[in-house]
């Protein structure tokens, strides 16, 4: 290699190297705030905005989904299996909201200690599988190769 | 491995180039568009739907194909810029200029795809997390490369700079590739990994698999195409472009 492009090499190695390094730098000070949602655990220790709207995640609890008659108001729990918080919802949910799925949130806190939530956006897992395997898992005892509680 | 090496040194000048290269490209074209319709009609009319998201999980078939590609050719473009930017290789310039639209094409359909899969499943168009973002800011990557190409009238000295982008941008691909791990997204963490655990049977991945081939035999050859015409541009004073022009008005 001749040292002309030995240097040129060094350079375009450095340029690359900083790059990388500003960016990781920027992207561990902005940590908390690239974080797209909040955690039930979150909540309970306080840690979220007063005054604007941020984002929940969670799964929604089993047994806790209650639609209000004929309106379109609802209530139910976001869970991360170790704190729990209640939401209060008006609106049109998406197809794959159902009890013990992954929620997102989108409202503020009220000071009743209840979640208003503006939107709901309903999460779904990176398993794919036929109707008929889910089918077959779901008969199959708990436990034994049911697919583990997805994340939130 | 002679014989590789010495094809490195051959498609590295570019009348070799020009010359081999023709003889691939019918080869990928046909091999790449018959690979994406079987992939096609493998995914959307032979593979099972999906257990939650019903019918709507098949426009996976365009969607992971499509953000597979949207990285990989930006991985080759940043290689070949940093060959263009240390070797001042003018092959690896046109590869480098040739990829930059058909990224941008693919990271374009890949952001439609999903913001038409995410109404449905997610209940919204698009939300700024951390996987759709950085995706975004791919798309801005590629057309940042073909605007510092477009703004000098040296196109050797725009490749150097165009080069010098793709370069820097390449610390997005593994943004883009973590990010559903690094933070908390409404993007679910990815299914197929290379040496991990796969989170989908086969009847279902085949259609990804085929569509991931057919697509990158079809940016071969789409690649190459550009590349060739990018060469003959930049060259057109030198003697082998003369010579190529007068073969191609003797077969016509």
């Amino acid at each position: 290699m001749t040292p002309k492009r030995k240097k040129r090499l060094m350079i375009t190695l450095l340029i690359l190297l900083g790059v990388a390094a500003a960016t990781a730098l920027m992207m561990s000070a902005f940590r908390e705030n690239i974080l797209y949602y909040k955690s039930p655990s979150d909540i309970a220790e306080g840690n979220f905005p007063q005054q604007r709207n941020f984002r929940i995640g969670g799964m929604v609890k089993e047994g806790t989904f209650h639609k209000a008659g004929d309106s379109l108001k609802v209530d139910f729990v976001i869970t991360d299996y170790a704190k729990e918080v209640p939401v209060h919802y008006e609106g049109i949910l998406p197809d794959l909201f159902r009890e013990g799925q992954g929620v997102i949130a989108i409202g503020r806190m009220g000071t009743d200690g209840t979640f208003k939530a503006e939107e709901i956006l309903a999460k779904h897992d990176e398993n794919y599988m036929p109707p008929e395997v889910a089918a077959s898992l779901k008969q199959k005892p708990a436990g034994e190769t049911a697919p583990a509680p997805q994340k939130p | 491995m002679n014989r590789l090496v010495k094809l490195y040194h051959q498609l590295g000048s570019p009348p070799t180039f020009y010359r081999i290269t023709g003889k691939w490209l019918p080869w990928l074209f046909w091999a790449g568009v018959l690979l994406m319709l079987w992939g096609l009609y493998d995914g959307l009319f032979v593979a099972p739907i999906d257990y939650q998201q019903r019918e709507s999980f098949k426009i996976s078939y365009i969607h992971v194909p499509a953000a597979w590609m949207s990285m990989f050719i930006y991985l080759v473009m940043g290689i070949s810029g940093f060959m263009a930017l240390v070797w001042r290789m003018k092959v690896a310039e046109a590869i480098l200029i040739a990829s930059a639209p058909i990224g941008a094409i693919f990271t374009l359909l890949a952001l439609v795809t999903g913001s038409l899969w995410g109404k449905p499943m997610w209940g919204t168009w698009w939300d700024w997390d951390a996987r759709m973002t950085s995706e975004l800011i791919l798309l801005f990557l590629y057309i940042g490369v073909m605007a510092t190409y477009n703004a000098y009238d040296d196109p050797r000295k725009g490749a150097r700079v165009a080069a010098l982008v793709a370069v820097i941008g390449l610390v997005n691909l593994p943004i883009i590739h973590f990010s559903v791990q690094w933070w908390s997204t409404i993007h679910q963490a990815s299914t197929v990994s290379l040496f991990g655990q796969q989170h989908i049977p086969w009847s279902m991945l085949r259609g990804w698999l085929i569509m991931a081939i057919g697509t990158k035999l079809y940016y071969g050859y789409s690649v190459l195409k550009r590349a060739r015409l990018l060469l003959l541009e930049t060259e057109k004073h030198t003697v082998w472009v003369q010579k190529v022009i007068e073969q191609e008005c003797q077969n016509a």
